[in-house]
């Protein structure tokens, strides 16, 4: 766990509140249930005519994105928009060599032209990390996805989802399906759930996209999907990243879904009143039937809703622990 | 220290002069508005006594505080929920202490980003004396000057008591 004791050294003010938002790792649930209140308030503000908060006016936030990701990217920007800061949207194609030097100087100008925070999404895994500790203090840093590492706020609207549509925690079984190994919101899923006190954690995939020692986080592994999906209440998909298929961490498509696609007949075998989560983009027939996607069932539209609104509740609470410390 | 104050005698004065305000005014159907937490037990409290069966509306300020490059968020916000349309009402405000007055506009700027209502009057328990901004109250129930260092706490929401409390 030292680690994590590290990582919140950093993100973590004096005072215990965020300062930086980098990973669920090591956050403890009074934290977690603070930044989930926070986040049901902003959803509900979409019952406003203006929807719209001063609480970041005057402040400025830059997307930094070294990676592409039109969702995750346009979602931040409403959420900075909806809390009325000044938003500069900057994506920039990454060069894995020059890392250090390079994300260092854009750093420079970036804090030159007096921003207040950064949502930063890298290929490399610690890039948010990094940029956290070398940032002028009084800026706060949003990982917005690095490498195979964290996917923190994903995590956290997936946990404010859950908890809107099913309650209380420690009374469901939860199901991550999919490509785990190069998952990055199935890492911070997994770590989040058990701070908040899931009753099952189960990920669920083929043996070559599950990460070795992986039950060591504290998660039960399945292999068949169909006893993976027994008597769950949530099932959370994960996207195949069809990247992967050249790297022959599978034989194709076709075969993937035969084996972990979810079907309409599968998904029977969850709980009736179970609910079907998915990060997006979906791949229809690869990891997911249509019918299930739009589904009574399918949270899947619901969770981008969320997702703006969690990121409302990340980024206030880290601009404000900049401002307490 | 508690009080010597009856809130409940208070509030029933209160209450009628709210009524004869309002009748004065030929506002037949008022929206009761309490501010989080001590607003909307008062709020509750006027809301059965002048029998109105328009629900009541909930606001809490925390994302309009104009304090929050200072002391930061609310940890404990929860949502505003206002279940009519403002657009072209009469709202009636409560809050428990009216002291600067600064949450009453952060409560008058959320309430806008709702529509635009036709009126907005204002109640209040307590009124501090100690107004920073041009705002006061239509119905007041007791007014009160603090030595420096003091603060009013309304408890609530079975039994409303009035408390003289040290600022921490």
């Amino acid at each position: 766990m030292n680690q994590s004791r590290y990582a919140n050294s950093v993100q973590l003010n004096d005072q215990g509140q965020l300062r930086h938002f980098l990973t669920l790792e090591g956050l403890d649930r009074e934290l977690l249930t603070e930044i989930l209140n926070t986040a049901d308030s902003f959803v509900d503000m979409s019952a406003q005519s203006v929807k719209k908060v001063p609480l970041l006016r005057g402040k400025t936030v830059v997307n930094l994105f070294f990676e592409n990701s039109t969702r995750t990217r346009s979602t931040f920007e409403l959420a900075a928009k909806r809390l009325s800061a000044d938003v500069l949207n900057l994506d920039i194609k990454s060069s894995a060599t020059s890392k250090g030097e390079t994300l260092r100087d854009t750093l420079w100008n970036l804090q030159a032209m007096a921003s207040d925070m950064f949502v930063v999404r890298h290929s490399d895994s610690g890039a948010a990390h990094f940029i956290a500790e070398h940032v002028t203090p009084g800026v706060a840093i949003i990982n917005a996805g690095d490498g195979r590492h964290a996917h923190p706020t994903q995590a956290m609207l997936d946990m404010v989802t859950i908890r809107r549509h099913k309650g209380d925690f420690s009374q469901l079984k939860v199901a991550i399906v999919g490509d785990i190994l190069h998952s990055r919101v199935a890492r911070s899923q997994i770590h989040v759930l058990n701070t908040l006190g899931a009753g099952e954690v189960r990920v669920v995939g083929p043996k070559t996209l599950l990460p070795k020692y992986i039950e060591t986080l504290g998660v039960t592994v399945c292999y068949d999907l169909d006893e993976g999906l027994r008597d769950v209440d949530v099932v959370i998909m994960l996207r195949l990243q069809t990247e992967r298929m050249a790297s022959a961490f599978l034989p194709s498509q076709g075969e993937f879904y035969k084996l972990y696609g979810l079907s309409r007949e599968r998904l029977a075998l969850a709980k009736p009143d179970a609910i079907v989560m998915h990060p997006g983009p979906i791949n229809r027939g690869v990891e997911i039937e249509s019918e299930v996607a739009d589904g009574c069932q399918s949270m899947i539209l619901k969770q981008v809703g969320y997702g703006v609104a969690t990121r409302m509740a990340v980024m206030s609470m880290a601009m404000s622990g900049q401002t307490t410390q | 220290m508690q009080l010597e104050i009856n809130v409940d005698a208070v509030l029933n004065r209160m209450g009628e002069e709210l009524a004869a305000q309002l009748s004065q005014r030929g506002i037949s159907r008022p929206m009761l508005v309490g501010i989080r937490s001590g607003g909307v037990w008062l709020a509750e409290r006027l809301h059965r006594q002048l029998g109105i069966s328009d629900p009541l509306g909930v606001l809490d300020i925390s994302f309009y505080r104009d304090d929050f490059t200072r002391v930061g968020l609310n940890p404990k916000v929860q949502p505003s929920a206002l279940p009519f349309a403002t657009e072209g009402q009469h709202i009636v405000l409560v809050d428990d202490v009216l002291m600067t007055g600064r949450t009453v506009r952060a409560a008058l700027n959320e309430l806008f980003d709702f529509g635009r209502p036709a009126s907005v009057s204002l109640v209040a328990l307590v009124d501090l004396n100690a107004r920073e901004l041009p705002i006061r109250a239509d119905i007041i129930g007791e007014t009160l000057s603090l030595q420096p260092g003091q603060q009013v706490k309304l408890n609530g929401p079975d039994n409303l008591i009035l408390e003289l409390q040290d600022k921490a």
